[in-house]
């Protein structure tokens, strides 16, 4: 059982000192995790299974991460809801209630993670309200931390891992693109980080930008509360109903899934299945998709297509530019909104780390990584949870934990099994797990939960066969 | 044993269907950081076989302990149609429940269900006692020893098992009728599966497993003790004189304080 031994002592621990030479605690064969969300949790809670001493640092005050609505970094808006059903998102040894419904509730959510860090006694290996400013790594394969307290006061320490394990998330920072005139833009704009709670559009003429699943979840709340609502969309996307056949539609695929029909077959099912029940979207004024289902993100929303059929969404097509007092689209339209929410997604960032070292050499915020986790060269560093799946992320980043641990581990007892690891890395690094995917900032990590798990599979095969 | 299992296609296109489960439980007054127990009756017992002597003892030791009726058992919601899987799922429900990681203890068929739900939750420790992990041989074994009672099985009838089977002489007749009386059923699908279930895929976390047994048991032969403790790398403890039922039969007490004690000195288990 952990106790506070663990934690990082300065007397006890050897001092070193780093290149510009301030003092560094080494910290032995013990693993940096950086953040509590669930992807660190389950980071936090599979090393440990495997043996391996962990301190986690967070941020914040408490675990959940993004799913903390009390985190000032947190996205989620009071009606947030699961949009992959529970047997997608559930850790695989950890699965959440029978009781609870299909799609549960953001708060269900945290309950699940508070729960999860009790069950397995995660909190005694996390320090909170400690942020992460340099990772860097030093000779042996070992990394140097630096943290300090959240806000920037106290001292800054530096203590020496083994290994380090990334995972602060990346819905955080909000992605704003930029249009002409809305410097001049006399109403309210918002980025859809800052969108909590449906009273902020009672009564407003809303204009929501982008059709990402927090997007459409806005537009049918400004449905329901805003004076009228105009959903701007760059091109058309499948809106898939979150039930299909009376049963939560990602079982249903992955019924085909499990009989590996292919993605031509699956594809074809799908949109006769949509044109059946839903119907033509363009009859609704919602532009043609330009893609095959599964090429984008899913957008998982029943309600939408209702709504427009309400006259309650005003579908348009993109933003042109503003003016000081309304927005022209581009077919030309002139519209008048008093808020703009931009729901135009997030960017992963890595503040604390030299992007060369996840293979981004250009710096443009795309690292180059083997199962979007292990970057060439650095033997001993997992990114976990960089992932954008057409279902729960957590499974995924759970199972990346178990294959990160597991290498660790071949570094000690199988060193050539760990090395042939390190060389796949290199070569396959970049690879895509998914059919053809529209590119744009959002879809470079977009992975299909089927074909990635099923490459983690053949790594961890690979790493521990006979 | 096999590698880990990582698709599983077919448990997320069709979720076990959820039921209402009983759980009975002892906790001890003064909460001692001992990590919660949760006992898994096997095919016709339910969580009372736990509640008569064992819940209450690990409680007076210290440890939490609960015990769970598998669906269509004990006063858990009928499921004519369970399987294996189905049974799995309600351990690994309930595991997950509790409040802190647990030490899953099976017994009979309960040790094959605790054997998969190995898989699938990572228990502190696993003990198994007297169990029937399934297989040709358990059959050839029970056909031998009790034919009147395992050939209506084969046609789906009810697997039954008699007194002389499940407890040994010196438990008074009067309790032993009664604890009979008390038996239900597996459903027929997961009877069957005992002879077809696959081999469990390997536990996550690797925790340590006790098996438990008498060299007296009419159900399981002391050979199948010592072939389910070689599987996870131990010799059985024995406990002569007593039948299948340990937990009911007149010494329930050394099993059960055998159990605690190891899970006292066993670091892992901590």
């Amino acid at each position: 059982m952990s106790t506070s031994t663990d934690r990082p002592d300065p007397e006890a621990s050897t001092l070193a000192l780093s290149r510009d030479g301030r003092p560094v605690s080494d910290r032995g064969d013990t693993v940096c995790v950086i953040g509590a969300g669930p992807s660190g949790l389950t980071a936090v809670k599979n090393l440990r299974e495997h043996g391996f001493g962990v301190d986690c640092y967070e941020r914040e005050t408490g675990v959940g991460g993004a799913w903390n609505w009390r985190h000032d970094r947190s996205p989620v808006y009071a009606s947030t809801h699961l949009i992959s059903s529970r047997p997608f998102t559930q850790f695989p040894d950890f699965p959440m209630p029978d009781s609870w419904p299909d799609y549960p509730h953001h708060s269900r959510l945290l309950a699940y993670f508070e729960r999860y860090a009790d069950h397995f006694d995660l909190r005694a290996h996390i320090w909170f309200g400690t942020e992460v400013i340099r990772v860097e790594p030093v000779e042996g394969d070992r990394w140097d931390v630096t943290t300090r307290s959240t806000g920037g006061y106290g001292p800054e320490r530096t203590s020496r891992y083994a290994a380090v394990v990334i995972a602060n998330g990346h819905n955080w920072s909000p992605k704003l693109p930029s249009y002409e005139g809305l410097e001049e833009f006399r109403g309210e704009v918002m980025h859809a980080s800052s969108y909590k709670d449906p009273a902020q559009l009672r009564g407003k003429r809303v204009l929501v930008v982008g059709a990402g699943n927090t997007g459409c979840d806005i537009a049918v709340e400004a449905a329901q509360q805003a004076s009228h609502c105009w959903h701007s969309t760059r091109r058309g996307y499948w809106y898939a109903p979150k039930y299909v056949f009376g049963r939560p539609a990602d079982q249903v695929n992955d019924t085909l899934l499990a009989l590996r029909v292919p993605l031509r077959v699956r594809q074809w099912l799908y949109h006769w299945t949509l044109r059946l029940t839903v119907g033509d979207l363009t009859r609704f004024g919602l532009p043609k998709p330009d893609h095959r289902v599964y090429e984008t993100h899913p957008i998982a929303n029943s309600q939408l297509v209702y709504h427009v059929g309400h006259g309650a969404i005003t579908p348009v097509p993109d933003v042109a530019r503003f003016g000081p007092y309304g927005v022209e689209l581009t077919d030309g339209r002139q519209i008048d909104p008093e808020l703009i929410v931009f729901a135009t997604g997030y960017l992963p960032r890595f503040e604390f780390l030299d992007p060369k070292v996840l293979g981004d050499d250009a710096g443009t915020g795309r690292p180059t990584l083997w199962l979007n986790a292990f970057a060439p060269g650095h033997p001993t560093l997992a990114v976990v949870g960089l992932l954008q799946p057409d279902s729960g992320v957590f499974p995924l980043s759970h199972w990346q934990a178990v294959l990160f641990a597991r290498l660790l581990q071949a570094r000690r007892t199988r060193p050539e099994r760990a090395a042939a690891f390190a060389a796949t890395v290199q070569s396959r690094a970049g690879e895509r797990y998914s059919g053809p995917v529209k590119d744009s900032s959002r879809h470079w990590f977009e992975v299909g939960h089927a074909d990635y798990l099923r490459a983690v599979q053949r790594a961890l095969d690979t790493l521990e066969g006979k | 044993m096999s590698t880990v299992r990582i698709m599983r296609g077919r448990e997320w296109a069709r979720p076990v269907r959820p039921v209402r489960r009983e759980v009975r439980s002892a906790t001890p007054d003064l909460e001692e950081g001992r990590p919660p127990l949760l006992f898994v009756p096997g095919y016709g017992h339910g969580a009372w076989a736990f509640a008569e002597h064992w819940l209450g003892h690990a409680a007076s030791r210290g440890f939490p302990a609960y015990a769970v009726s598998l669906r269509g058992h004990g006063d858990s919601e009928p499921a004519p149609e369970a399987s294996l899987r189905a049974y799995v799922h309600d351990v690994v429900q309930v595991a997950a429940g509790l409040p802190r990681q647990a030490v899953l203890v099976g017994h009979g068929a309960g040790a094959l269900v605790v054997a998969h739900a190995l898989a699938r939750y990572p228990a502190r420790a696993a003990v198994l006692v007297a169990p029937v992990l399934g297989g040709w041989g358990t059959f050839g074994a029970a056909l031998r020893r009790n034919p009147a009672g395992t050939l209506p099985a084969v046609v789906g009838g009810r697997l039954r098992l008699s007194r002389g089977q499940l407890f040994s002489r010196e438990l008074p007749e009067g309790e032993a009728r009664r604890y009979v009386s008390a038996l239900g059923r597996a459903s027929r699908r997961a009877q069957w599966q005992l002879l077809s279930a696959p081999d469990p895929e390997p536990a996550v976390g690797d925790p340590p497993v006790l098996v438990l047994g008498s060299p007296d048991d009419r159900v399981v032969p002391a050979s199948a003790l010592t072939r389910a403790a070689r599987r996870y790398g131990s010799a059985p403890l024995l406990f002569p004189g007593m039948g299948h039922d340990l937990m009911l039969d007149a010494r329930w007490r050394e099993p059960v304080d055998a159990l605690l004690d190891w899970l006292e000195k066993e670091p892992a288990a901590r």
